[in-house]
């Protein structure tokens, strides 16, 4: 029987389902006996999803200019240098 | 895991622009600027740095381009290029100025587990999106840079742990550790945040 402290020490392998499978049988027996792990793999799981619904950072267009401008600069000096890659 | 780029053919592209095609080069940038910006605002916290870290990836990932073995994917190596952009301006940062004494205290050596409490349902919706991602942004950034920047190309740029661990230049048991104590502090500081009030039944550890 595994303790509260084996089960969070797996506690990723539970969540992304790499246990194998003695290991999973194991976790999902203590996380079915174990109010405690049960709400914190219920909890961990919330917290996954939440960050998983965040809003991806939109680039504000200056600096997307300003990087585009870099690179041209960047590609142009090389070509008057005629410089080959390294 | 690493799916969100699996419908963009990146191969044909890559070798064009390995060849000097300044165009396909331009292209690649064009599809992965959002989310290197986004890792380098995760990791420096800080508008400034992340755009230095943005346009040095690319113009390092253009000087070394033909270097580049392709062994791993483009957008790997690239990450593995703005990560180490965006510590070394957190390295210099920090030595810029005083280290803050009240960093998190937690060395994460023990799996901390303290708040244990239901959340109330439906918790997220009861916050703007704004405020909710200030929520998350805040959580984030208080971890360690370590496990922030190990939990952010883990469950938020969703990379694999091998590509994580390649990314870093770390071992993947190190990925693994780092991610489940930032997965733990995540869920403790907002289990404070959302869990149902005056409910704390479990709180007998």
């Amino acid at each position: 029987m595994i303790t509260c402290k084996d089960f969070l020490r797996e506690l990723n392998e539970y969540l992304d389902e790499t246990a194998d499978v003695s290991m999973k049988k194991e976790l999902e027996l203590h996380v079915s006996q174990c109010p405690n792990c049960f709400v914190v793999v219920d909890t961990t799981k919330q917290t996954l999803r939440v960050f998983k619904g965040m809003e991806p950072q939109e680039i504000p267009s200056t600096v997307q200019t300003r990087l585009m401008e870099a690179l041209q600069r960047r590609m142009n000096s090389r070509r008057a240098t005629g410089t080959a890659p390294e | 895991m690493a799916q969100a780029t699996a419908v963009f053919d990146e191969a044909p592209l890559l070798e064009r622009a390995r060849a000097g095609d300044a165009e396909a080069f331009t292209e690649l940038v064009q599809h992965y600027e959002r989310r290197i910006y986004r890792l380098a605002k995760h990791i420096t916290q800080n508008d400034e740095d992340a755009e230095d870290v943005l346009q040095e990836t690319f113009l390092k990932a253009f000087e070394h381009l033909p270097g580049f073995q392709g062994n791993s994917k483009f957008y790997t190596w690239v990450t593995r290029i703005a990560v180490n952009e965006a510590l070394m301006k957190l390295r210099k940062r920090k030595s810029d100025k005083t280290v803050p004494l009240d960093e998190p205290v937690d060395t994460g050596d023990e799996l901390m587990v303290r708040e244990i409490a239901v959340w109330e349902e439906n918790a997220e919706e009861k916050y703007s999106r704004q405020e909710m991602n200030d929520i998350l942004q805040k959580a984030v950034d208080g971890l360690k840079p370590d496990f922030r920047t190990v939990f952010v190309l883990r469950d938020i740029e969703e990379l694999s742990t091998e590509e994580t661990a390649e990314a870093l230049g770390i071992s993947v048991p190190a990925v693994k550790s780092r991610l489940l104590r930032a997965r733990l502090q995540l869920r403790e500081k907002l289990t404070r945040q959302f869990k149902r009030k005056g409910e704390n039944i479990f709180d007998y550890l």
